[in-house]
């Protein structure tokens, strides 16, 4: 594939508020192919949403500055008009929303909201479109679609809200579905059926994916590729291979020894990364990360490049060099292995 | 549904009871008030009150008095007003309500209409000038009287501009009926329909504001606008209509009290002999039969909106339906 399905380049968006200037998403960049599946992981107010919903246009706040470009199958969607953004919104993206409570109007039958979309549009009879909810309803699992089709939202419990939410995003045949914490607000063994659900659907619709979440359980289990964000920025990008099996950044360390895991001795505490996220008003100089890190350095006072260090498309925004983390790896994410052998 | 209509039929009776008893306990309760001296007239013998005591039943024990009344409305429909003999309370009601329904139903029209255009023009355009502009006219709108208004506009309509091309073609006060003259009945009822709607344009383009600038916050706009719809259908199909709950509740209410007698000021300043005319005469003479009748009609119109607005609005949010 010569061209990428999405390429996201250099993004930035801040807000101006009365403390400020919020810089919600300091540079961002990363790729999209056909049918792939990124998972972009990173805490709340981490530029993740603000990312996506950019990408979406959707944010229509009037104190929103936004730059770089967002090149859509060689378009730039920043350029378009909000007319011709409309019509690739919905139909060639769509997104799906964390709370499955709210994101569907209350007042109006499931299927008529489902129909609203492909009418939108698609030139077809009001007939058709019914029929297409009908389809689609039964296709994300919900059962007797054809008298479902008919209810209102609050008929519908939270998972199968979201599963009309999936069947509304994919009533189009999207190229490029956006999840942004589909499971948050959800039951885990809800969460569970979700996932498999967006894995079989993206497989059946031939759907890019990004998945948006700060579970790296989801992650593990869903995405092909992962960006990690810290304070507006990707600092880590790779492979899920690379991610989990060979971390580079020290926030990413942070989050991977963070996970409860079932396979290795129990820990006493789970190691929590220490401070807090800088405010997006005054971010430190250097390293956003850099106040909260325990490998902080003389260099990690200059920005960090998100850069290729270990080669593959793994890309990192950490001073330190491949061999210098893989001493301090094992022990970041892992304290008690440590403590054992000592 | 059913049970729904019985329910209201008994909800009405109760309240259409309580308040009448009320009305008839104030009013025999209030020291001074006599009412075989309001039927006598001028220095009537202590006879004649005698005599008059027993003719309209105002010597028997107080609750079959009240039982009376309601006979006399209910019943046999001859009430006649304690003031003026010859004056039969059923009828005179039936006669005025069309007055005041005329005068109600333009006048919410015309609110109804501007409101939701300012309203939604507002939301619209928040962040500029016109929203706060807008605003101030709506406050400015609840803040005139409704008797002020109705002076000055007479002043203006009927007297110092009332020869210019403007304004030439608005009659005399009073209320003309509609199957008498229809054009003259609509001519007629613009200027009052227009004062009576101000206070209400203003109100509900307000609480249109607000509610529209809440719901446009809500995850189901979002998720509107990411399916790619236009942004005129997201606010007229998406927000507008989901605050037209709000909207509706609110309409009912006011319509059944203005349609109740409420409209009272607006009928004295535009001299039309409407409901609130009637009870505002009745008020001021005291005179039980007709304050009774008009409170009964009131009543039983603000009843009606309330189950009105309870069946428009589980049309409006299906969340209310019963299942």
């Amino acid at each position: 594939m010569d061209q990428p399905l999405l390429e996201v380049r250099n993004l930035k968006v801040s807000f101006r508020t009365e403390d400020g200037v919020v810089k919600a998403v300091g540079g961002v960049s990363f790729t999209l192919s056909e049918g792939e599946t990124l998972g972009i992981v990173g805490e709340s107010g981490s530029g993740k949403s603000v990312t996506m919903m950019s990408v979406m246009r959707l944010i229509f706040d009037p104190n929103a500055r936004f730059e770089g470009e967002v090149i859509y199958k060689g378009k730039d969607l920043m350029t378009l008009s909000r007319d011709q953004m409309r019509k690739i919104r919905g139909s060639e993206i769509a997104m799906i929303f964390q709370d499955p409570m709210t994101s569907l109007n209350p007042v109006y039958r499931v299927g008529w909201q489902i129909s609203e979309q492909i009418r939108e549009h698609e030139q077809i009879s009001k007939r058709a479109a019914h029929g297409r909810a009908i389809e689609l309803l039964g296709a994300v699992g919900i059962p007797h679609p054809r008298e479902r089709v008919d209810d209102y939202p609050h008929h519908f419990s939270g998972g199968m809200r979201q599963r009309v939410m999936i069947a509304m995003a994919l009533s189009c045949s999207p190229d490029l579905l956006i999840a942004d914490e589909p499971t948050t607000a959800l039951d885990v063994t809800i969460q569970a059926q979700i996932l498999n659900l967006i894995k079989k659907l993206k497989d059946d619709f031939g759907s890019a994916v990004i998945l948006i979440t700060h579970d790296m359980g989801v992650v593990a289990d869903i995405a092909d590729r992962v960006a990690v964000m810290y304070a507006g920025r990707v600092v880590e990008q790779g492979t899920k291979r690379d991610l989990f099996y060979d971390a580079q950044h020290p926030y990413t360390w942070g989050l991977l020894g963070s996970i409860a895991r079932l396979d290795r001795p129990r820990p006493r505490r789970l190691t929590a990364i220490q401070g807090l996220p800088p405010s997006l008003i005054t971010l430190p100089g250097g390293c956003a990360f850099g106040p909260r890190c325990p490998h902080r350095w003389e260099k990690c006072d200059e920005v960090p490049e998100l850069t290729d260090k270990v080669g593959g498309g793994h890309l990192d925004a950490c001073h330190l060099s491949p061999g210098q983390k893989r001493d301090r790896r094992e022990t970041a994410i892992h304290p008690e292995l440590s403590e054992e052998s000592a | 549904m059913l049970t729904f209509i019985i329910r209201r039929v008994l909800w009405t009776l109760l309240v259409m009871f309580a308040i009448t008893l009320l009305v008839f306990v104030i009013f025999f309760k209030t020291p001074g008030v006599d009412p075989a001296r309001q039927i006598a007239g001028r220095n009537p013998s202590p006879q004649v009150m005698q005599e008059i005591r027993h003719q309209f039943g105002l010597d028997r024990p107080f609750p079959v008095q009240y039982a009376l009344m309601m006979k006399k409305i209910f019943v046999t429909r001859d009430l006649v007003s304690y003031s003026n003999q010859g004056e039969r309370v059923v009828p005179e009601i039936a006669a005025a309500t069309p007055a005041t329904l005329s005068l109600v139903f333009g006048a919410a029209v015309i609110w109804v209409v501007v409101a939701i255009g300012m309203g939604v023009a507002a939301a619209v355009l928040k962040g500029t000038v016109l929203d706060p502009l807008l605003m101030i006219v709506a406050l400015i709108g609840i803040s005139i009287p409704v008797f002020w208004l109705g002076e000055v506009v007479n002043l203006i309509t009927q007297s110092r501009y009332h020869d210019t091309f403007l304004f030439s073609w608005i009659p005399p006060l009073g209320y003309t009926p509609f199957s008498q003259n229809p054009l003259l009945w609509f001519q007629g009822l613009v200027m009052p329909w227009i004062t009576l709607s101000v206070l209400y344009i203003g109100f509900y383009a307000r609480v249109l504001r607000a509610s529209l600038l809440e719901i446009q916050n809500e995850d189901y706009i979002r998720t509107a606008r990411a399916k790619g719809l236009s942004e005129r259908r997201v606010l007229l199909r998406h927000t507008l209509r989901n605050s037209m709950i709000t909207f509706v509740s609110l309409f009912g209410l006011d319509f059944g009290v203005l349609v109740g007698g409420g409209a009272l000021l607006t009928e004295i300043v535009f001299g039309i002999h409407g409901v609130g005319f009637l009870t505002y005469q009745s008020l001021t003479n005291l005179d039980l039969p007709v304050i009774m009748a008009t409170v009964i009609y009131g009543a039983f119109f603000i009843v009606l909106a309330n189950a009105l607005v309870d069946i428009a609005y589980a049309r409006l949010d299906p969340r209310v339906r019963l299942a």
